[in-house]
């Protein structure tokens, strides 16, 4: 049991870091396909190993550090950033048995304590970076992070209180008969919001925006810790899509199919999702984005814990 | 916000369509003749050297990368040397629409890359063709009223024959 | 002033002039051809149609030609009626029929008078379907190519050749539309001024030949302002120049100098510059060889050199002031020779004095054009100064402009005044041993030897001031001739005595000092002009230093150990006796020159210098104007100005006194201003043009057009990456097409002429104060003579000094017996130094021959012995030479003889085959 475990830590976060790798790709072939174009398809079959050749490209670039920079915190935001994401994924549980710590009795807390923990990452590289553009970048993804955790814990609520727990495991095991998207549509509409504010994915990258900050809190950085950063925002959205799957899509429940099959089944569909939205919608303004989650979600998801609640009583109380 | 989700499904029903990437190198793209690719020098019906350096191309040229010298040879001008330094060259066309004598001319080829910036200096060898390009039977010498071996003065077209200073006729 | 309504707007204008000039003064584009400020008008273009109206209430009008109607007092045109216009459109339309269709290979595209007006008229599409008219072209010569069949018949060119220049072989032939321009058959024009025909002709039938060879558009090349180094004129030019190679001199308009016109040894002269006889590296004499060293090697054999303490400096008339001024400051002024003989620097001495002190007028080459008597006293102005030739040409009109304005006739209305003119007199005396090309305009000419006309020179302005000393024993002719000279001159309100050196007589320039301070008793505007041998031969007077008979008299005595010979050619003012020995009694011998010579030869040293193209410097011409040249070129390591080889070698020699100034000098700006302190005549030279600092409308000023071609290219196949422009610290240039430009520019600056709509020469109307005036930002140059005329403001004149008459009379000169008077002849082509480098003037040179008096003649060929060497000459007759004289043309075969000189003749025999010098 130990032995697998340990198995399991090593394993874990280096699937998470292939798939992230590969994502990079999958993201780029599937824009490609939104737009009748082809993407990315030279480099091996299909174009597979265009991740690949990038990580090597990557890896050989100049690792430069610039000389205004503050230098231990500039190195060690890529680093927060990374281990936020892995750790998050140590309770999600891929099927009943097979997880590292899926039965912790606070999973979910402990998940929303990293994601909590990543606004760090993206809020210590702008400062550190010592340059305009990644300082605005850093305060734009400090408030909007902040911002969208408090609903985003919120809008779990209403899952806690159905479920009754704290662990990622009954939860699903509390699906076993509807899928909480259904009772709880709103707090799922919330939590993916929030979600894709989390990991600051288009259309909420405003951290990042291009067009008015360069590269936002990373403009700094180049070679592999630009490459972290990079790889952590993809290992989030996987993080954020297999979350939802557990919390809302019945996670490893299914017909016919094995369990792990309908995990990465799922999860897949709301990674394609997610890229469907940065292929299709355009980013609102910061003013919007702020508007929207406290003007709308959290009304939202507070309205959802008061129906959940007061539904939950009528049931336990007939 | 329900154009947003309208705005999803569309973008999502792209998927299906064909694609408008060509797979260049395996699949060539059509160029029409009038294409702006790799610049050329034409020779003239009677295979000579069009250009007559006249350096119309050179002054027209907005990233000024044409240069040559004139050079004479019994009444024709050519250029001593023409040099197009394509490191430099945006493929505007404007040194085609200046040239007066349709010698310089831009072709569909555009696979000229080189690993060396020096070696996309070309020389007037290296611009010169032996045909005439777009413009099979112009020559510009036929046309104007200089002469040339071979081209009389006062042959060229709509022109008379010399005037004879010593008649004595009106 | 009067006032004109152009187009409804009030326009301020002179009273005299014509609308057309009118027009284009008050700013206005109004079309023309056969116009020329100089020429006048003709009317035979038709195209500078306006209509004119009559009065306020008029609205009718009618069409005229503007350059054949006076402006007056309320005159009321328009030029942009519509009927006016259409007429000027298809007048150029109908000269359209016939132009050939070969702009793209004629050298005239991009500058042609024709191409604007074209454009200027809106004409633009060809109606007519016929046939075109051809023409055979001529081979004139090695300066003006032809090609009629691009003429529009403007007249312009015979005008200028025939009625302007005096040449007559170029005429107007045929008639109705086969009119042609060209000589009876082909052959070389034979006028010092043909070369202007290139910029008169308003298209391209009369193009440069030289600059067709390395033809390239006007727009492409960089100008440079300059000063021509082929006379002492000092005309001002303009160098074209591209890929750091000169293409071409152009003329560049001087309100008070050369104006409009440049003679053809000036405009094709500049060939030596691009010679293969230019020195381009260093050379140091290894066993009795040159061989070509690195400049550190060249530096450190000069350094040596120099440092032997005993060392020389032999400066030349052709150096600018800051080369001379800074090898002076190297050797000190004790030990600095102007590189002149004796009797050279005797003369130039004399004409500095007698311009300084005389009373009247010092004239410029325009003030010259208008003066209304001329005597030249022994000096062929048309070889020696081409351009004041030409001036004294124009000035034979001054009684046919009185004859004009008393017949209420203006003075441009120019076929009128020349009818006019065939009744009036000429007023120009010429006399000269040999006949000179201003002869058939002379009222009189007369041959003389140089003594003799001395003397008549000397009873004239007794004559006229019986003050003046006296000539005894002169006789009768020489009387009657005198008597008549002096009535002309004393008759006239603006006359004018130009003598020089050529004859290397102080006599005859005293004698036309004499007479013209006479004259200056009672005309304030009587003027004094002597004629010097280069173009910096004043501005080496005003610096000053021993000859060179004290420099050998020095070499032989041991005192010299080194000699530094700097851009002179020493065999052309020493006899090869004299410098042999010089050469022979120095042990080291350092030559800085920018053109290999026969003393760069035998030097032990050879320092490349840079050529007036490459370098920026200040020349001081005839009258005392100091001019300065600007570089084309940039002159490529280690070539450099001869001045820069003085500063880089002062550190080496910094213990020696004089030299400490040298070190601090970085610029040409610190030369002048140093000059200035220690040479006061020449103090205001600095001002010659404005310095480094000066900036227009607050930036550099661009040398280079606005379209200049190429730049990312033309040196690509060296290197593909991008070089900047060459810096040009020393002027007020940018060697870029980036900087600032305007027609306000100082006209010492002018880098080439171009205004909106007005590529071609003719834009030089919108840098004019007034057509034909001074430019609107200053005429270039600074007069360093003091003119002593009233009519120069600001300049109070203590009248009472009392003038000193030279009273060294000459005694008469007699032929003799066996023996004949041995006399230069200065040639236009042939025998100025640096233009015989340029392949053009050499094949309009021809070969030199002894020329005897008509009667002396017999034999083909002369023995000739001076000093001991003896010359074979073949030999001509020339109708009209002084008896007893005889001219040759110096450094041709002979490297340098003093002169005049009593030389014995003896003839060889027709069967006599032995050649050249033995």
């Amino acid at each position: 049991m130990t032995l697998l475990a340990l198995v399991g830590i090593v394993i874990t976060p280096l699937v998470i870091l292939g798939l992230a790798t590969l994502l990079t790709w999958v993201e780029r072939r599937l824009l490609g396909v939104w737009q009748n174009r082809c993407g990315p398809n030279r480099v091996g079959p299909g174009g597979v190993l265009q991740a690949a050749a990038d990580g090597i490209k990557i890896l050989f670039k100049e690792d430069w550090t610039p000389p205004f920079a503050d230098k231990g915190v500039f190195v060690l935001a890529p680093a927060i950033g990374m281990m936020t994401v892995l750790l998050s994924f140590a309770v999600i549980p891929l099927t009943f048995s097979s997880s590292i710590a899926a039965g912790l009795n606070v999973g979910l807390l402990f998940v929303l304590a990293m994601m909590g923990l990543g606004v760090y990452a993206v809020v210590l590289a702008g400062w550190a970076s010592n340059s305009k553009f990644a300082l605005l970048g850093g305060m734009r993804a400090a408030a909007q992070m902040i911002s969208y955790e408090v609903f985003m814990g919120l809008a779990l609520m209403g899952v806690v209180m159905m479920t009754g727990s704290f662990s990622l495991r009954d939860i699903v095991m509390a699906q076993s008969g509807l899928w909480f998207v259904l009772p709880q549509c709103v707090g799922f509409v919330v939590f993916l919001l929030a979600g894709i504010a989390e990991t600051h994915r288009l259309p909420f990258d405003l951290p990042e925006g291009e067009n008015e900050l360069g590269a936002g809190f990373h403009t700094e950085y180049s070679g592999m810790k630009f490459g972290m950063f990079f790889i952590a925002e993809y290992a989030g959205i996987v993080l954020v899509s297999a979350l939802i799957t557990t919390l809302y899509l019945g996670g490893w429940q299914g017909p016919i199919l094995p369990a792990p099959i309908w995990f990465t089944l799922k999860t897949t569909v709301l990674i394609g999702f997610f890229i469907l939205l940065r292929a299709a919608l355009p980013r609102p303004r910061y003013d919007q984005l702020m508007a929207l989650g406290w003007k709308i979600l959290l009304p939202l998801s507070l309205l959802n814990i008061v129906v959940t609640g007061a539904v939950l009583l009528l049931h336990t109380a007939g | 916000m329900l154009g947003n989700v309208r705005t999803l499904i569309l973008t999502f029903l792209h998927a299906f369509q064909s694609r408008v990437t060509v797979q260049y190198p395996e699949e060539r793209p059509y160029l029409p003749p009038r294409y702006r690719g790799r610049i050329i020098l034409s020779r003239d019906p009677d295979g000579e050297e069009r250009c007559v350096a006249c350096n119309l191309c050179a002054v027209a040229c907005p990233v000024d990368c044409i240069s040559l010298q004139k050079t004479e040879e019994q009444g024709r001008w050519y250029p001593e040397y023409f040099r197009i330094n394509f490191s430099r060259c945006i493929f505007c066309g404007f040194c085609e629409e200046a040239c007066p004598t349709y010698a310089i001319q831009l072709t569909p080829d555009f696979e000229m890359s080189e690993y060396n910036r020096q070696n996309l200096v070309y020389e007037k060898e290296d611009l010169l063709i032996s045909g005439t390009g777009k413009y099979p039977d112009y020559s510009f010498y036929h046309v104007a009223g200089v002469g040339i071996p071979g081209k009389e003065r006062g042959t060229s077209e709509h022109e008379r024959p010399p005037v004879d200073l010593h008649t004595l006729l009106p | 002033m009067v006032t004109f309504h152009l187009d409804g707007k009030a326009c301020e204008s002179r009273p005299g002039l014509n609308l057309l000039q009118a027009c284009l003064e008050a700013g206005a584009n109004l079309p023309y051809f056969c116009w020329h400020p100089e020429l006048g008008s003709v009317g035979a273009c038709r195209q500078c149609a306006v209509r004119q109206f009559s009065s306020p209430e008029d609205q009718t009008g009618r069409v005229v030609m503007a350059c054949m109607m006076p402006v007056t007092e309320g005159t009321r045109i328009s030029i942009s009626d519509p009927e006016a216009a259409e007429l000027r459109e298809s007048v150029v339309e109908w000269m359209m029929i016939n132009h050939p269709h070969d702009c793209p290979v004629c050298e005239e595209g991009g500058e042609c008078h024709l191409q604007d007006m074209t454009v200027m008229t809106g004409h633009h599409t060809r109606r007519y379907r016929f046939t075109k008219r051809t023409h055979r072209n001529q081979d004139l010569g090695p300066f003006v190519k032809h090609e009629m069949n691009r003429c529009i018949a403007c007249y312009r060119c015979v005008r200028f050749y025939r009625d302007y220049a005096g040449g007559k072989d170029l005429a107007a032939f045929g008639s109705h539309d086969s009119v042609y321009f060209g000589r009876a058959e082909d052959g070389t024009l034979e006028n010092a001024f043909s070369g202007n025909l290139v910029e008169i002709c308003p298209t391209g039938v009369f193009t440069d030949k030289p600059f067709s060879e390395v033809y390239t558009r006007k727009w492409d090349m960089r100008g440079a302002p300059s000063v021509c180094v082929h006379c002492a004129v000092g005309c001002n030019i303009i160098v074209n120049s591209r890929q750091e190679t000169v293409r071409r001199v152009l003329n560049r308009y001087n309100g008070e100098v050369n104006r409009y016109m440049l003679c053809d040894r000036g405009r094709f002269g500049y060939g030596f510059v691009n010679a293969p006889s230019r020195i381009r590296t260093p050379l140091l004499r290894v066993d009795g060889q040159h061989v070509s060293v690195s400049e550190q090697d060249a530096m450190a054999a000069f350094a040596r050199f120099v440092g032997d303490g005993k060392i020389f400096g032999i400066a030349s008339s052709r150096a600018s002031l800051e080369s001379s001024f800074s090898l002076r400051e190297l050797v000190g002024e004790e030990q600095f020779s102007t590189g002149e003989t004796q009797q050279a620097q005797n003369c130039m001495d004399l004409a500095r004095t007698l311009l300084q002190s005389h009373p009247g007028h010092i004239p410029t080459l325009h003030n010259m054009e208008s003066a209304d008597a001329v005597l030249v006293l022994g000096e062929d102005v048309c070889a020696t100064a081409p351009r004041l030739g030409l001036a004294l040409r124009q000035s034979v009109r001054q009684a046919s402009f009185h004859a004009a304005d008393e017949a209420n006739v203006p003075r441009w209305l120019d076929e009128a005044v020349r009818t006019l003119g065939t009744d009036c007199p000429s007023a120009l005396y010429i006399l000269t041993p040999a006949p000179t090309d201003l002869d058939e305009i002379a009222l009189e000419s007369s041959r003389a030897a140089p003594d003799t006309i001395a003397r008549i020179g000397f009873a004239v302005a007794h004559l006229i001031d019986p003050t003046a000393p006296a000539v005894p024993d002169l006789s009768t002719s020489d009387t009657g001739l005198a008597q008549r000279i002096a009535t002309l001159l004393g008759t006239a309100e603006r006359p004018l005595v130009i003598s020089g050196m050529q004859y290397g007589s102080p006599a005859l320039m005293q004698a036309a000092a004499n007479i013209a301070a006479a004259l200056a008793r009672t005309k304030p505007q009587a003027g004094l002009s002597l004629s010097l041998p280069d173009c910096n031969s004043m501005g080496l007077a005003m610096i000053g230093g021993v000859p060179l008979e004290a420099v050998i008299d020095k070499a032989v005595a041991g005192e010299i150990s080194t000699l530094v010979i700097m851009e002179n050619d020493l065999a052309r003012h020493l006899d090869p006796v004299s410098l042999s020995e010089l050469m022979n009694a120095v042990p080291n011998v350092v030559v800085i020159d920018h053109t290999a010579s026969s003393c760069s030869e035998r030097a032990d040293l050879v320092l490349p210098a840079a050529a007036f193209t490459e370098c920026v410097g200040t020349l001081v011409n005839q009258e005392g104007r100091a001019q300065r040249f600007f570089p084309a070129v940039v002159a490529t390591p280690p070539v450099r100005p001869a001045w820069r080889w003085m500063t880089a070698i002062a550190p080496h020699c910094a213990e020696q006194k004089p030299r400490q100034d040298l070190v601090n000098w970085e610029h040409e700006d610190d030369i002048m201003a140093a000059m200035g302190r220690g040479i006061p005549a020449l103090a205001g030279a600095v001002n010659a043009a404005p310095g480094s600092s000066y900036r227009f409308h607050s930036g550099k000023i661009r040398n280079e057009t606005s379209r200049m071609s190429g730049r990312t290219v033309i040196r690509s196949h060296v290197s593909v990456r991008d070089q900047p422009p060459p810096p040009s610290p020393e002027t007020p240039f940018r060697n870029s097409m980036e900087g600032t430009y305007g027609p306000d520019l100082p006209g010492a600056l002018i880098p080439y002429f171009r205004a909106p709509a007005w590529n071609s020469v003719q834009s030089l109307t919108r840098f004019q104060q007034e057509i034909a005036g001074p430019l609107r930002g200053g005429d270039g140059g600074v007069r360093l003579l003091r003119d002593h005329s009233p009519s120069q403001p600001g300049i109070t004149e203590d009248v009472t000094t009392v003038y000193h008459y030279g009273a060294d009379i000459p005694p008469p000169f007699l032929p003799r017996n066996g023996e004949i008077l041995l006399l230069p002849e200065t040639r236009l082509f042939g025998s100025e130094e640096l233009s015989m480098h340029s392949p053009p003037v050499v094949a309009r040179s021809s070969p030199a021959v002894l020329r005897l008096p008509e009667t002396d003649v017999r034999p083909d060929r002369i023995e000739l012995r001076i000093q001991d060497v003896s010359y074979l000459l073949p030999v001509q007759s020339m109708p009209g030479l002084a008896h007893g004289v005889a001219v040759y043309p110096a450094h041709m075969t002979i490297p340098a003889f003093a002169f005049p000189r009593l030389v014995p003749l003896n003839a060889i025999k027709p069967d006599h085959t032995d050649g050249g010098a033995s």
